[in-house]
């Protein structure tokens, strides 16, 4: 595949187009903002990774692109869309970096991501080298979204962002063995992650729970100021 | 000896062994009675103890398709069996400690079986995608085990676990995911293309680049999982929230097996010589965590989060040992085993007194040689073996990790000695306030007063932890050269 050839073109468009929507999920101060762009990731990467099925001739493909575009792009957001809906959470996303700190912080890591996957000579394709640093940078954006936002739905969002990084890095993988099977136990996990953020908040609506639920949990050891 | 026919016989046992815990976890999950499901447990995990008895005793195999025994996985299997069964027998007298309901009672022994059982396969997977679902697997059901109180405590302590060991194994599988974009243009792809056999072929070939990149993202993904910095600060809080018996698991079974991930890795990638050095990257992370848990070890007022945090010292230990390679490398692997066996034993003489005296904080168990002598003294057994005194397993590895140290890399022997010293004397400050402290009157909550003197919950608290101290004195001071040619073969694939 070289550039200008049809099936590289779209597989960059649509990869460049997920990439996109990470820094639009950044970008974001309302949570329901967030939402709508994760559902539009979601639905771009279906698409991208039906494209790679239908360029590698992989028909398995397929079945995790329609998996991604079910969960990620339909189900997930009506289920987290309805908890923000019924518990009443807060509607602002909670940014200590700032979002143009966020965005730069970003930038950074689209940078590092470009470099360390190295382009040019090598053995391995240019296309699949390429489609490695994008998904290496929508992984990093994930990542980055999970530290810099204090709310816990945040910290759910860029998880499963940085789970589409990994599908995408998946399907452009030419040969890539146990695909269907591998991106199914990420989304396993994810669905755990979203089921767990559930239960947590639930809690908090309990009598005695506490009232602001956000990253600091993790950095904190409970049990130990007795 | 007709290899072709006994391959299927063989590739069949060794699916078993993952297989058949997954197979009694779907049964548990429906079975209501919670006394009966606690002895299927016990009788599940003593089956699976004795498939992987007879497995090496069998000998090493012909490789099945994406499993394999070799000398690495093998002691840690048998490791893994082992403590599988004692703990089912802790767990077997204690559970009703924990005030299940029906409910919760089923999701804890499913969970355990499944745990099991995806533990079983990470460690038998010949393929680094296997190993990803089945590490993935353990992660879930140990999570779920985890928030089962359902208080806030332990629901912040599963969320904190899950979103960390959760972004820590997505991670790994970018590495996964970078290696196999590694080792595509070199090889045929289609379903073998992720086994470690193919992966090692292909390694000398394929860009430097790559790997690295790869190593980077599975040490740092499965390095979360096994508790080492900069991404370990899940595991305290798992270890002291879940139930008793899970704490045992977590430091005997789990880590081990997320750090067998990465000597996997490692395995592939040391093929190649432009690659970033996999064991400097090692023994870097695992200073790091001795000296963090080393210090933060002086701080904790909580009896489990203490000996969590001393997991995450040994943890480091073992993988500086690995990282340093070479004869070094059989220091890990005697660290690996030692401390799986220890921490288990002190977790279960723990897990008693914590019942006994209705509280985990150190302050309010003080002096249990005196009011329970003989848990006492089982109990500061345990901590003296997990700190790394003689004549346990413990003091020899990490003996000969300082003396591989000292003769290679002189300039890290000062910290590690510092970490080391710093930890052992920590433990017997605990040691002291635990066992001998101002003895105060156990407490014990109400609804337990009636089974807590039971002799067989004390039996089966203090025969698993006996057994464990037993092998690690064996392992420490009359191994057997069998054993010994087994463990040098398994560091020649480690380091």
């Amino acid at each position: 595949m070289v550039f200008g050839q049809l099936s590289y073109d779209m597989a960059h468009l649509l990869g460049g187009g997920v990439l996109l929507l990470s820094f639009l999920l950044l970008y974001q101060r309302r949570i329901a903002a967030v939402i709508t762009a994760f559902a539009a990731q979601g639905a771009v990467l279906a698409l991208a990774v039906a494209w790679q099925a239908h360029a590698q001739g992989a028909p398995a493909l397929y079945l995790t692109a329609l998996l991604a575009g079910a969960a990620k792009a339909v189900l997930i957001p009506l289920a987290l869309r309805r908890m923000v809906a019924r518990l009443g959470l807060r509607r602002e996303v909670d940014a200590p970096l700032g979002i143009g700190g966020s965005l730069i912080a970003g930038l950074a890591l689209v940078t590092l991501a470009v470099t360390v996957v190295p382009p040019g000579a090598g053995p391995v394709a240019a296309a699949a080298r390429e489609d490695l640093a994008l998904a290496l940078s929508v992984v990093l954006l994930g990542l980055l979204m999970m530290v810099t936002r204090r709310n816990a739905i945040s910290v759910v969002i860029g998880l499963l962002s940085l789970e589409n990084g990994l599908v995408l890095a998946a399907a452009g993988v030419r040969g890539m063995p146990l695909v269907v099977e591998l991106s199914s136990a990420a989304l396993v996990l994810v669905l755990a992650a979203v089921a767990g953020f559930f239960v947590l908040r639930l809690r908090d609506d309990l009598p005695g729970g506490h009232p602001p639920l956000d990253l600091s949990l993790l950095h904190r050891f409970r049990g130990e100021r007795e | 000896m007709n290899a072709v026919s006994s391959i299927p016989i063989w590739a069949a046992h060794l699916w078993l062994v993952a297989l058949l815990p997954l197979a009694g976890a779907a049964l548990l999950a429906l079975l209501p009675a919670q006394r009966l499901a606690a002895r299927l447990n016990l009788a599940l995990a003593a089956a699976q103890l004795g498939l992987i008895l007879a497995l090496a005793a069998r000998g090493r195999g012909p490789e099945a398709a994406l499993l394999h025994l070799d000398a690495l996985n093998l002691p840690l299997l048998l490791l893994a069996g082992v403590i599988g069964v004692t703990t089912a027998l802790y767990s077997a007298a204690t559970i009703r400690g924990e005030g299940f309901g029906p409910r919760a009672g089923r999701a804890y022994h499913a969970a355990f079986q499944v745990f099991l059982g995806a533990n079983a396969l990470a460690l038998l997977a010949e393929d680094l995608g296997v190993m990803w679902v089945a590490v993935e697997a353990a992660t879930v059901a140990t999570v779920l085990m985890v928030a089962l109180h359902r208080t806030p405590a332990s629901i912040e302590a599963a969320w904190k676990f899950l979103v960390l060991c959760g972004t820590g194994i997505a991670l790994a599988l970018f590495g996964t995911i970078a290696l196999a974009l590694a080792a595509q243009p070199l090889g045929e792809g289609g379903a073998t293309a992720l086994s470690f056999g193919v992966l090692r072929q292909m390694a000398p070939e394929a860009d430097p680049r790559l790997l690295s990149l790869a190593f980077v993202f599975l040490l740092v993904g499965y390095g979360t999982k096994a508790g080492l910095a900069p991404l370990h600060s899940w595991l305290p809080d798992a270890h002291a929230e879940g139930p008793m018996a899970i704490s045992a698991v977590l430091s005997g079974l789990l880590l081990n097996t997320a750090l067998h991930a990465i000597l996997r890795a490692r395995a592939v990638v040391s093929g190649n010589p432009e690659v970033l050095p996999p064991g400097a990257l090692m023994l870097a992370m695992g200073l790091a965590s001795v000296l963090l848990a080393a210090f933060a070890l002086w701080r904790r007022r909580d009896a489990r989060r203490l000996f969590a945090w001393s997991s995450i010292e040994h943890m480091g230990l073992a993988s500086m040992a690995f990282g340093l390679g070479g004869p070094a490398a059989l220091a890990g692997m005697l660290h690996l085993l030692g401390h799986s066996l220890v921490k288990s034993a002190v977790f279960f003489g723990l897990g008693r007194a914590i019942q006994i005296k209705g509280s985990q904080r150190i302050a309010a168990i003080g002096g249990l040689a005196e009011s329970h002598p003989l848990l006492g003294w089982s109990l500061a057994l345990a901590i003296l073996a997990a700190a790394g005194l003689p004549p346990f397993v413990l003091f020899a590895s990490e003996v000969l990790l300082m003396q591989q140290m000292v003769t290679r890399l002189p300039w890290l022997a000062l910290p590690l000695g510092l970490g080391l010293l710093l930890a052992a004397l920590a433990l017997l400050k605990v040691l002291q306030a635990l066992c001998f402290g101002p003895g105060r009157a156990g407490v014990p909550p109400p609804d337990q007063r009636h089974w807590l003197g039971h002799p067989a919950a004390e039996w089966a608290t203090l025969l698993p932890l006996h057994l464990h101290l037993l092998l690690a004195l064996l392992l420490g001071l009359a191994l057997p050269a069998a054993g010994l040619a087994l463990l040098t073969e398994a560091a020649g694939i480690a380091g």
